[in-house]
């Protein structure tokens, strides 16, 4: 009984080492994949265009670990990448799209109406909304809006983008977990 | 990828398509075309757009008067009735903040809206 009862917790603390290595790993990708897009500005007049890379890693996560690795690993990623490349400042409006982005995304998951690239889709497309929010309410100008379509034109091709990754690899590591777990 | 995926895409793609037209649609509304502002012992008394091609008096009650000409885009002084004549030898003026002064009969007329000029620009 005593035994068995040690043997369970055993597994228990294995499982959460391997979450834990899991999530270290996951956390040092998305931070490394934020890092790949600062060096790489896409410049086409209007700021706030990117590829979102690092939100690969969300979705990837969010499907394959859930909703609360995924908030978690988001929210480390934001508070990191806004320590070491950014300013407080650039966190906030960071924060707002990241919050609102994961929001959405994991309604949309739940929803079961969309695949990987639609929730992609949609991600994309509400950090970009989430930030001019912020950003129109920090410098009190609604004409910060005028960057609204290219930044729903962008959110929406980069999420395809990302989405699109994200479904393959998802694929292959749920394969790979359960080959692993059937061991 | 499912249907429902295409159809947020398009359907996003549409929307922004849509928001950029309202977007340029209102920048046009809102930007407005540059005028020269006639200001009359510091208070502004008619705004007269440089597309115009119009001549203007501006007479005043003790008899002084000021003759603004409005051509190709430019605001020039052409007649004063005050002494000295400054405003009437300054160039036409047609640059954002510039401005057309007639110290004596205190006329100021003033460029709003104007384009930015490269050299010789002023500032407000």
């Amino acid at each position: 009984m005593i035994l068995k009862f040690w043997r369970k917790q055993c597994w228990k603390g294995e499982l959460m080492a391997k979450k834990t290595a899991y999530m270290g790993m996951l956390t040092a990708l998305a931070f490394v994949f934020s890092y790949i897009e600062s060096l790489l500005p896409i410049n086409l007049g209007v700021p706030g265009i990117k590829l979102g890379l690092a939100n690969l890693v969300i979705i990837v996560t969010l499907y394959t670990m859930g909703i609360k690795a995924a908030c978690t690993l988001s929210l480390v990623r934001i508070v990191l990448t806004g320590f070491t490349f950014g300013n407080p400042v650039s966190m906030i409006y960071s924060l707002a799209g990241g919050i609102l982005s994961l929001v959405i995304m994991i309604l949309a998951k739940r929803s079961k109406t969309f695949s990987v690239t639609g929730v992609s889709v949609l991600g994309g497309v509400f950090h970009n909304f989430g930030q001019i929010m912020v950003a129109a309410a920090v410098v009190e100008m609604a004409s910060l809006f005028y960057y609204l379509p290219v930044l729903i034109l962008s959110g929406t091709i980069a999420g395809v983008a990302i989405g699109m990754l994200a479904s393959i690899l998802i694929q292959h590591l749920i394969k790979m977990i359960e080959q692993n777990e059937s061991k | 990828m499912k249907k429902s995926d295409i159809i947020l895409i398009g359907l996003l793609l549409l929307l922004s398509l849509m928001a950029f037209g309202t977007v340029t649609l209102y920048s046009k509304l809102s930007t407005r075309e540059p005028e020269a502002v006639v200001f009359l012992k510091g208070e502004e008394k008619g705004h007269y757009p440089l597309s115009d091609n119009i001549t203007l008096e501006i007479p005043q009650e003790d008899g002084t008067y000021n003759i603004l000409k409005i051509q190709d885009g430019k605001a020039d002084m052409i007649e004063a009735s005050c002494p000295d004549k400054v405003c009437v030898r300054q160039h036409p003026v047609s640059g954002q903040g510039e401005s057309l002064v007639c110290l004596p009969n205190q006329v100021v007329v003033e460029i709003q809206n104007g384009q930015e000029e490269g050299l010789d620009g002023s500032t407000k």
